[in-house]
C-alpha cells in the first residue's frame, strides 16, 4: 500500500506541474501584451522597458515560469489589478466560502443520488427503474444557472420565504451556519448546486449496480439461498469503486463549477470571484484562482484513487 | 427456444406467421429496427429536429424582428399585441429571440464537438497505434487538460482570451478534446492486436492503409456515441459561457445572454425572464435522451 501511494503521488506531480504550465500561459492568451493594463497608453519606449525589467518580463519564457513558480510555491501570487490586495488573500477568502457550500451539496447530493441509482439499478428495466432513471436524465440535463433562476423566483420573488442572492447582512466575514438568519442564505444554492450530481451519481451508480447483478457471482449467492437483502448487500460492495469514482469527480466539480451557481446567487465564493476577475481583466486572480481550484481537483483525484485502492484489493494489485 | 430460433433462421418452417423479429438483419438495419420501436428516442428525436429546423428557418418562423425594441412594450406577458411569448427587458419580441436565439446555441454546442471528434480523435488514434513514446506524450498531455473541472477549463480559457463566439468555441473544443482523445485511444488498444490487423500487416498494408481501413472503422463507433452525449452538455457550457458574459455581445439573441440580462427583471415580470432558459434545458434534454437511445442502439459499452 506504502509503495501504491508513492507510486499514485509521483504520477500526480507532473500533471501538477502541467497544469501550473497551463495556468502560466493564461497570461498569454490574453490579447496583447500582459503590462497593457499596467502602463499608461503613451508610455514611451523608455518606462516601457523598464517595467518589462520590473516585472521580469524581459527574460525569457522558461525562465520566467521558473520564477513564477517559485512565487507561487511560496504562496506569492501577486497583486490583484481591480483591488491592490494580495491574490492568495482573495482566493482563500472566497475559497472557504466555496467550501461551505459544497460542505452542504456534497452529502445532499451523493446521498440523494446514491439512493436513487441503487433503487433504480436493483429493479432494472421496471417503472421504478423508468421513473428514477427519468429524473436522473432531467438532472444531467438542466442548466444550474436557470434553476437557480427559478428557484429564486419561486422561494423568494413569489413565496418570499428564502433570501435571493448574497451572504447575509453580516457579509462573509460574519457568515455563521448556526444562525438561521446566515444558514438560510445557503438552503437555494445548495439545493441549486446538488442537482447535476445528483443526476450524474444516480445514473452512474445504477449502472455499476445493474452490470454487477449481471456478474455470474450473483447466481452462486442465489443458488447458496441468500435473502435477496444479503444479495443486494454483495453487489453494492462491488459495485462501490466505480460510484467512488464519480463521486470523487463530482466533488472536485462542485468546488471548480460553483462558478454559474455562485454567480446566480452572487455568493462570494471563488467562482463568484473569477467572474469578477474576467470583467476586470484582473489576470493576476483570474490565474490564482484557476491554479488553486485546479489544485483541488488533482489532489481530490489522488485520495480518490487511493481509497479506492484502499477498498478494492483488485486495483491495489493491478 | 425463441433464441435458438433466431440463431438459425433456416430451421423455420416456412409458415405466412412467422413473427417478423426473426429475420435475420445486418448490423445497421437491426440498429435502425431497434431505434424505430423505441418511443421515447423518437419521440425526442423529432423534438431535436425540431429545434433545429427552428432555428434553420428563424427568419421565416419568427412573427417580429428580434432586434425591433419599443419603449412602451417592454417586460409584456404573453399573448400582448400579438407577442406571443411577451417581450424582453428593451420590448423586443421573445419569441422571435429564442428561435433566433437557438442559432448561436445550437452552433456554439455543437461546432466544438465536431472539432474535438476530428482533433480527439485522430490524436487518439495516432496515440494508440502509434509507439509508447508517442503514446505516453499524447496521452499525458491530455492527462493534464483533464485535471482541471470542465466549467473551469473553459471559463479560464475563454476569459483569458477575452471572451466572444470564437474564443468560447476554442476554449470548448479544448475541453472536448481530451475526452474524446480518451475514448478514441481506447478503443483503438482494444482493435489494434486483434487478427484482423495482423492479416492486413501480413498482407502488406501499410501503417497508414491499416488505420484508414481497419482502425477508423471501428474506433468511429464509440467516438461517435461519445460525442453525442457531449452535444447536451456542449450545449449547457456554451449558455453558460454566454450567462457569464463570455459568449456573444448584445444586442444578438442567444439563450444564455438573454437568461442572464432577463434576470435582472425577475421581479416584474418572472415568468418571462425563466423562458429561455426552458429552452436551454429542453435542448439539451432531448439531445442526452436521443444519444441515450442511439448508444443502447448500437449496443456500445463505453
Amino acid at each position: 500500500m506504502i509503495n501504491l501511494i508513492f507510486r499514485r503521488i509521483l504520477y500526480a506531480i507532473p500533471i501538477a506541474f502541467g497544469v501550473s504550465v497551463v495556468c502560466f500561459s493564461l497570461v498569454y492568451l490574453a490579447p496583447g501584451d500582459p503590462l497593457q493594463t499596467i502602463l499608461p497608453s503613451d508610455a514611451s519606449a523608455e518606462t516601457i522597458a523598464l517595467v518589462k525589467a520590473a516585472y521580469g518580463f524581459d527574460q525569457p519564457l522558461p525562465i520566467q515560469f521558473l520564477r513564477w513558480l517559485g512565487r507561487v510555491v511560496t504562496g506569492d501570487f501577486g497583486q490583484s489589478v481591480a483591488t491592490r490586495r494580495p491574490v492568495i488573500l482573495e482566493v482563500t477568502g472566497a475559497l472557504s466560502n466555496t467550501i461551505t457550500l459544497v460542505m452542504f451539496a456534497v452529502p445532499l447530493a451523493f446521498s440523494i443520488g446514491y439512493s436513487i441509482g441503487v433503487a433504480a439499478g436493483c429493479f432494472p428495466g421496471q417503472w421504478i427503474d423508468r421513473a428514477l432513471t427519468g429524473t436522473a436524465v432531467m438532472g444531467v440535463s438542466l442548466p444550474n444557472y436557470w434553476f437557480g433562476i427559478v428557484l429564486v423566483i419561486a422561494f423568494a420573488v413569489e413565496m418570499m420565504v428564502l433570501p435571493a442572492t448574497g451572504m447575509g447582512l453580516n457579509g462573509s466575514a460574519g457568515f455563521s451556519i448556526f444562525r438561521w438568519e446566515d444558514a438560510r442564505f445557503l438552503v437555494l444554492p445548495v439545493i441549486t448546486l446538488s442537482m447535476v450530481p445528483i443526476g450524474i451519481i444516480s445514473r452512474t451508480t445504477r449502472a455499476a449496480v445493474a452490470e454487477v447483478f449481471n456478474q455470474e457471482f450473483v447466481i452462486t449467492l442465489r443458488a447458496k439461498g441468500l435473502s435477496e437483502m444479503a444479495i443486494v448487500r454483495h453487489v453494492l460492495k462491488n459495485s462501490l469503486p466505480q460510484v467512488l469514482a464519480v463521486m470523487g469527480l463530482q466533488f472536485g466539480y462542485l468546488m471548480g463549477g460553483s462558478i454559474l451557481v455562485e454567480t446566480v446567487f452572487t455568493w462570494p465564493g471563488s467562482g463568484f470571484l473569477l467572474s469578477k476577475a474576467i470583467i476586470n481583466r484582473d489576470v493576476p486572480v483570474l490565474q490564482g484562482t484557476i491554479l488553486m481550484l485546479s489544485m483541488v481537483f488533482v489532489a481530490t483525484n489522488l485520495l480518490v484513487d487511493l481509497l479506492q485502492a484502499q477498498i478494492d484489493p483488485r486495483i491495489r494489485r493491478a | 427456444m425463441a433464441d435458438t430460433l433466431t440463431l438459425n433462421p433456416r430451421a423455420l418452417p416456412a409458415e405466412e406467421d412467422a413473427p417478423p423479429a426473426l429475420k435475420v438483419r445486418g448490423y445497421w438495419a437491426s440498429v435502425g429496427f431497434r431505434l424505430r420501436h423505441d418511443p421515447v428516442t423518437v419521440f425526442f428525436g423529432c423534438v431535436v429536429l425540431a429545434i433545429v429546423l427552428a432555428a434553420v428557418f428563424a427568419p421565416l418562423l419568427a412573427p417580429f424582428d428580434p432586434y425591433k425594441e419599443s419603449v412602451i412594450g417592454r417586460l409584456k406577458p404573453f399573448g400582448w399585441k400579438n407577442h406571443l411569448l411577451g417581450t424582453d427587458e428593451l420590448g423586443r419580441d421573445l419569441l422571435s429571440r429564442i428561435l433566433y436565439g437557438g442559432r448561436v446555441s445550437l452552433m456554439m454546442g455543437v461546432v466544438p464537438v465536431l472539432i474535438a471528434m476530428v482533433v480527439g480523435g485522430t490524436l487518439g488514434i495516432v496515440g494508440g497505434f502509434g509507439g509508447r513514446k508517442l503514446n505516453t506524450a499524447i496521452m499525458r498531455t491530455m492527462d493534464v487538460f483533464y485535471a482541471f473541472p470542465s466549467v473551469l477549463l473553459a471559463v479560464a480559457i475563454s476569459g483569458a482570451m477575452g471572451g466572444g463566439t470564437i474564443n468560447g468555441m476554442i476554449a470548448l473544443s479544448m475541453v472536448f478534446t481530451p475526452a474524446m482523445c480518451r475514448v478514441a485511444e481506447t478503443a483503438t488498444a482494444q482493435v489494434k492486436n486483434l487478427d484482423f490487423v495482423e492479416a492486413a500487416r501480413a498482407t502488406g498494408a501499410g501503417t497508414f492503409t491499416i488505420m484508414r481501413h481497419h482502425i477508423l472503422g471501428n474506433v468511429l463507433g464509440p467516438v461517435f456515441i461519445y460525442a453525442s452525449s457531449l452535444v447536451s452538455v456542449g450545449i449547457l457550457l456554451a449558455s453558460g459561457l454566454s450567462f457569464l458574459g463570455l459568449g456573444v455581445k448584445p444586442p444578438v439573441a442567444d439563450w444564455g445572454l438573454m437568461l442572464s440580462t432577463l434576470r435582472q427583471s425577475i421581479y416584474v415580470n418572472p415568468l418571462i425572464c425563466a423562458l429561455p432558459g426552458a429552452a436551454i434545458f429542453i435542448t439539451s434534454i432531448s439531445f442526452n435522451l436521443v444519444s441515450d437511445g442511439i448508444r443502447s442502439a448500437m449496443d456500445v459499452r463505453m
